[in-house]
């Protein structure tokens, strides 16, 4: 029985990278994922990945910072230690103003990084589970599960057909650092 | 991607033949990866330098107090506030590279992003340092924040703009910061990769463990989109809240309405003219002449000339604003710029911010590095000296003739405000050498759209108009490293 985990179709170039992915696709392939330099434009309607959702993350933070901000404003000024300057009114709402824009900002950009680091397990020290060392420099890596994927010299064929530069049969599923 | 296609007339964002993506990667990560030269040796000695007077300057500060800064009853703030709101707002054009430009899609920021948005949080810390040390007291900053205290119910004061300034300064740096970080993730991933033993382990733990799936790039864009959006309006409402510090109040020069965008217009000039500052003398030591272009010098030209075109308008709206209000304060203030005896300060002000921002009208100047180089730094010594004047010369000279006094600087001053500038540039060499300081990702990703090279594959390959052509082979005059002659055989 072959040992091998994963199959890597490596390109160098990203347009034919996506026409490896639509001839895996087109020969019923399963991929398991894509790794890239950079961010590839349209890949996502190919995989089939969905939308992120951080987008409702950011405004529910927003809406938190922001009333979380208003309401101790509101506390302090108006309730806890009402002050008497010129009979003006203690519920001055202008001058809350700046205080709920800067808290809002603040919540929805540090409560939205925070989920995508969440949602993406991303935090710091944590061991990087790379398939290729060159998937961050120059290499477009698409990985087939090669686990019931069979036979695995067809997958191979297709990587080759479409342009892929190297094409690696791999019996551990990440290549470093564990 | 080849269905990300651009007009044939607009100029590459990325020089060079042959470049690949490999070629990126080790063309930026190269003062990263290996040992320093000898000019940033020179440069980091005589910034240290600089960062070490600092340290002395301060620590006489908080050793003795703030008698060690020129300030007298008069004149109570002044060489602080000044580099506060000019540090700030170097800080600015940062961000507005960064999201302003993301946000309408203005891929030349893909170069200088990096770069400049460094610099914002340099800049930030040297403010930040400012407002620190002009309390005072400084082991006592935090009772700026409304925390729970023993003295009852004893709360920070809301009303004030200086309580809207630490709200906004705190943000902005830290939104800065994540804005920063996030985009640096990839980039430290290709380090990490390339790297072996401790440097490995340094940058893994620093990388979060990035991959480059799709789906994490699918979050990362969406991030950066959104952290671009809520950024846009906070630059701009942080330097709207500084200028309230001196707006809200009574004090003739300052107690006007069009301080918000007239500091804003500022902030983003001299922003601009610092990362252009910067990146000229960067672009050149580090050899990233095909990444940042002379378009890229061009096009921050063009906006220092229209942001000081702005600063223009807003200085002459003042005084149109001074004379019709009828206030005698206000007219004496405006007049005492010019005649009072300060008005070497004002000279500065207007001649570098406005008659010398003029000359980038000429093309000629705008597309030559020396005065180019020779103008930005013009122009934050212009900017600084505007801020003097706004502060020291509306001070000096107020309601009571009897309280009128001059400010004089002291050492320590001096030494602060020369010190925070070796701060800065301290951070930012260590910055070049740690860090990349161009987004190699994002730079990789104008190679099949942007480049000399994807521009000429089109004219090879296409079915394009003559006329098109021939302007597009016009406007590569503009660029050092492309040579018209491989034109003549497409």
């Amino acid at each position: 029985m072959s040992s091998t985990k994963m199959i890597l179709g490596l390109f160098d170039d990203p347009d034919e990278m996506m026409h490896g992915i639509d001839l895996l696709q087109k020969n019923s392939v399963p991929i398991y994922d894509v790794y890239t330099p950079m961010p590839i434009h349209g890949i996502e309607d190919k995989l089939g990945v969905k939308e992120s959702r951080l987008g409702y993350a950011a405004f529910c933070f927003g809406c938190l910072g922001g009333s979380i901000i208003f309401s101790l404003v509101y506390y302090t000024l108006v309730h806890d230690w009402p002050m008497n300057i010129g009979g003006k009114p203690h519920f001055a709402i202008p001058d809350f103003v700046p205080f709920t824009f800067e808290w809002t900002i603040l919540w929805t950009a540090f409560g939205m990084t925070l989920s995508f680091f969440f949602a993406s397990h991303l935090f710091p020290g944590r061991t990087p589970r790379v398939m290729d060392l060159r998937a961050t420099d120059d290499r477009f890596v698409v990985a087939i599960d090669a686990k019931g994927n069979v036979p695995h010299d067809d997958i191979t064929r297709i990587l080759q057909e479409a342009g892929a530069v190297e094409i690696k049969h791999n019996d551990r599923k990440y290549v470093s650092y564990e | 991607m080849a269905s990300h296609s651009e007009s044939i007339i607009r100029e590459p964002l990325v020089t060079g033949k042959n470049i690949t993506y490999g070629r990126v990667t080790n063309e930026v990560l190269f003062p990263v990866e290996n040992k320093p030269n000898k000019a940033w040796w020179i440069g980091f000695t005589v910034a240290s330098i600089g960062a070490c007077l600092w340290l002395f300057a301060i620590s006489m500060t908080f050793w003795y107090g703030l008698g060690e800064w020129g300030l007298n009853k008069t004149v109570g703030w002044a060489w602080d506030i000044t580099g506060f709101v000019w540090w700030v707002g170097i800080g600015h054009a940062g961000t507005l590279i960064s999201a302003v430009l993301l946000l309408f899609r203005q891929n030349w920021r893909n170069s200088i992003n990096r770069a400049a948005e460094a610099m914002t949080i340099f800049a930030v810390i040297c403010a930040a340092t400012y407002i620190v040390a002009h309390m005072g007291r400084p082991w006592l900053a935090y009772y700026c924040l409304p925390l729970p205290n023993q003295y009852g119910s004893l709360w920070v004061n809301w009303n004030s703009a200086l309580m809207m300034d630490v709200f906004a300064i705190s943000t902005y740096f830290s939104v800065s910061l994540v804005f920063w970080y996030t985009g640096l993730l990839p980039d430290i991933a290709a380090i990490r990769d390339r790297a072996k033993g401790l440097r490995q382990k340094i940058y893994s733990v620093l990388s979060f463990g990035w991959t480059g799936s799709v789906k994490t790039w699918q979050r990362f864009e969406t991030v950066s989109l959104i952290l671009a959006g809520i950024s846009t309006p906070l630059v701009l409402s942080v330097h709207t809240i500084v200028s309230f510090d001196f707006a809200t109040s009574l004090e003739p020069g300052w107690h006007t309405t069009i301080f918000p965008p007239y500091f804003v217009a500022g902030a983003i000039f001299s922003g601009f003219a610092m990362v252009q500052t910067l990146l000229l003398v960067v672009r050149k030591v580090l050899g990233l002449e095909n990444y940042i272009t002379m378009f890229h010098i061009e096009a921050m030209n063009k906006i220092i000339l229209v942001t000081g075109s702005i600063v223009g308008v807003a200085y002459l709206t003042e005084f149109f604003i001074a004379w019709y209000s009828g206030g005698e304060y206000e007219q004496y203030t405006f007049l005492n710029r010019f005649i009072g005896p300060y008005w070497w300060a004002g000279c500065m002000m207007y001649g570098c911010n406005i008659l010398m921002t003029q000359l980038m009208w000429f093309r000629k100047v705008r597309i030559n590095i020396p005065i180019s180089w020779a103008l930005s730094i013009i122009v934050n010594i212009g900017m600084w000296f505007e801020r003097f004047v706004i502060i020291v010369t509306s001070l000096h000279r107020d309601f009571v003739p009897s309280s009128w006094a001059m400010f004089y600087p002291t050492w320590v001053d001096v030494s602060v405000f020369i010190g925070s500038i070796g701060i800065f540039f301290t951070l930012f060499l260590l910055f070049i050498r740690v860090l990349p300081s161009v987004a190699i990702a994002e730079v990789k990703l104008l190679l099949k759209s942007s480049s000399e090279q994807a521009k000429k594959e089109q004219i090879e390959h296409g079915h394009l108009d003559p006329e098109q052509v021939e302007f597009y082979k016009q406007s590569l005059t503009k660029f050092d490293s492309v040579e018209l002659a491989d034109y003549d055989k497409v």
